[in-house]
């Protein structure tokens, strides 16, 4: 059984957006598990934190597993303080961790361990497991080559394994906000301009290209990672879930179709089809899965 | 515990025997294959060459410390322990890793060697630090380019190991061990095989205009009018156009220099144990100009003389210069 996993919302969506699209979410979507919390900027973290007991009691009611995120960076006083409180002992929550400092908090208790981790091969990985990690969710570069022998070793381990099909890859985290930069600002006065790009900035080269897309102190592809014609692949190499970046899309239709594939209702020709149909705003691509540049968009050799 | 090791680089031979020559107390180094962080054709040592290395600093008082820094992706992880077996074998002094696996590896084999924490770990905050020196034995982190001297002096006094900074060289402000925009563009992974930018990818254009274009794989980096100075295209130090910024900017960071000579004596008063010098892939001259004016700097602090700071100032000279996120986070 293929599970599906909706990732942390890496962008800065207004409180009333976040509500609705985990309203809708609870509802109405085929996914397993919902990871909850900030990823990118500690800044942004207390406009949703109030309404996060009711989301994730929601989303439980919906069926969902619900799991808290980590920050990706940490580096102030109340970045480390906010770590230190996720990974309290005793809230029967469990934890995604994408940083080092969760890692050493959450060791010898069950956890998650997220794509910022760099788990790239089956010793890390190993070792991650014998400190409590329960599932791990593998860097989007790391080639289907890579997550082959990885899928054989999570199942020896007896870990879940996943891999981002949809939505943007990370390319980068900084300690720069690159948002407040383009707007003449700094981090510390930012002003929240973030919010003004819900699917991330668009960074074009100077020939009008599409390239990257900036998301703070984070980097995306400008692509939209999609690996729907992969699916029955990974379930044969036993990759046990997919994980969805939420993107300024119908994420519910878009989880259907991976459900779908996932189960095998459809073959991946289908999904392909039906996620082309939507017309989104970004270019597909597959090519970190292929081991080739992770902007590319490779058809299948049938 | 010392304060003020300079660590130089060693892209070659050649270049270890000039940095050790010209006064440095360590220079790293690493095999020629993805295993280090600085995997470009023409640099780096085959194992013959490293045992000599050893003895050449050995003999004059100088360490070796091998960067085995880069993330092994499944199913070649043994490149990554027969170069930490041959270090071992060789006597390196130090070993400088990233990757969890490369480090358990190395602490169950061999449980003497001395491991440092690379800055493509990421370890940015005291409790990310303690995790590998708790779990590894590490016993130097290199602190990442990002963190401003009064956060640097904050996590010395909270973490049981020595501390490296950069000083002089690249200056990067994306976290490194992080960055998948040189595989994104052309399908090889800094992480995975130790390149940013590989040549082979990279491309100059000249325009009709007598501009120049430089391009990184499918992706044009930056366009240069005929007065300027074309620059290797880096996608984090490139221009590019946002809805604000039609025009064209430096989205990321305006290509600089890190040159610390400035903070030196406050870095040092700070008790950094050690600072590095960063250019793996620069000239011999290069190098022998650069260690020579830190090693003179730094002796003339522990003395209690006036460094000449100019002559360390002077090396970026033409350039533009930064002194990075080391003064304030303003920057940020």
């Amino acid at each position: 059984m293929m599970e599906l996993t909706l990732a942390p919302i890496p962008f800065h969506w207004s409180r009333e957006e976040r509500r609705d699209f985990y309203a809708r979410i609870a509802d109405e979507a085929p996914v397993d598990t919902v990871i909850l919390g900030e990823l990118i900027c500690s800044k942004r973290a207390p406009f949703f934190e109030a309404d996060l007991p009711e989301v994730a009691e929601r989303l439980e009611a919906g069926g969902k597993r619900v799991i808290w995120s980590s920050l990706a960076e940490i580096l102030l006083k109340r970045e480390r303080k906010a770590t230190d409180d996720l990974c309290a002992v005793g809230d029967g929550r469990t934890v995604e961790a994408n940083n080092a400092a969760a890692l050493r908090a959450l060791a010898g208790r069950p956890h998650r361990v997220g794509p910022m981790m760099n788990v790239y091969n089956e010793e890390t990985m190993t070792w991650l497991a014998a400190q409590g990690a329960t599932h791990v969710s593998l860097p989007p570069e790391l080639p289907r080559a890579g997550v082959a022998v990885m899928a054989e070793a999570a199942r020896r381990a007896g870990l879940g394994i996943e891999v981002q099909v949809f939505g943007r890859a990370s390319l980068a985290v900084s300690a720069r906000c690159y948002h407040a930069r383009a707007h003449g600002r700094t981090k510390d006065n930012c002003q929240f301009v973030c919010e003004e790009d819900p699917d991330g900035m668009p960074l074009a080269t100077m020939d009008g290209e599409t390239f990257l897309s900036v998301n703070g102190i984070q980097t995306l592809s400008r692509s939209y990672v999609n690996l729907a014609a992969h699916v029955p692949d990974m379930r044969a190499l036993g990759v046990g879930a997919l994980r969805l970046i939420p993107q300024r899309v119908d994420m519910v239709a878009v989880a259907e179709v991976f459900a779908a594939v996932a189960t095998g209702r459809i073959d991946s020709d289908a999904a392909g089809a039906r996620l082309d149909a939507m017309q989104m705003d970004a270019p597909f691509s597959n090519g970190f899965w292929l081991g080739e540049a992770g902007y590319r968009r490779i058809a299948r050799a049938s | 515990m010392t304060v003020g090791e300079l660590v130089c680089p060693a892209g070659t031979p050649a270049a270890l025997r000039t940095a050790v020559d010209a006064g440095a107390d360590a220079v790293y180094c690493g095999f020629q294959n993805a295993t280090n962080a600085r995997n470009f054709p023409g640099l780096n040592f085959t194992p013959d060459e490293m045992a000599e290395a050893v003895e050449y600093a050995h003999a004059r008082g100088a360490r070796v410390l091998l960067a085995l820094n880069t993330f092994p992706p499944a199913g070649q992880f043994d490149l990554w322990r027969d170069a930490a077996e041959m270090g071992v074998r060789f006597g390196v002094d130090a070993m400088i890793v990233a990757d969890i696996g490369v480090a358990a590896a190395i602490r169950d084999a061999h449980p003497d060697q001395r491991l440092h924490l690379s800055v493509q770990a990421a370890a940015s905050s005291p409790e990310a630090i303690a995790y590998y020196v708790e779990n590894f034995g590490i016993r130097r982190v290199v602190l990442p380019r990002i963190l401003t001297i009064p956060e640097i002096r904050g996590i010395m006094g909270e973490i049981p190991c020595e501390i490296e900074t950069f000083i002089f060289g690249n200056h990067g402000l994306m976290v490194e061990g992080r960055c998948s925009l040189t595989n994104y563009a052309t399908g090889l992974s800094t992480n995975m095989d130790g390149v940013c930018s590989p040549a082979n990818d990279v491309e100059y254009k000249r325009e009709a205009d007598g501009g120049m274009t430089t391009r990184l794989g499918a992706f044009t980096i930056d366009r240069f009018a005929p007065d300027e100075t074309a620059g290797y295209p880096t996608i984090c130090k490139g221009r590019y156009r946002a809805p604000c910024r039609e025009a064209g900017y430096y989205a990321f960071e305006e290509p600089v220099s890190l040159n610390l000579a400035r903070l030196l004596p406050e870095l040092m008063a700070a008790g950094v144990h050690a600072f590095k010098i960063e250019g793996r892939q620069r000239s011999r001259a290069y190098v022998r100009q650069v260690v020579s004016n830190f090693r003179a700097a730094v002796d003339a602090i522990r003395e209690g003389r006036e460094p000449q700071l100019a002559d360390l100032v002077a090396l970026t000279e033409g350039q533009k210069e930064s002194q990075g996120a080391f003064q304030t986070k303003k920057w940020r």
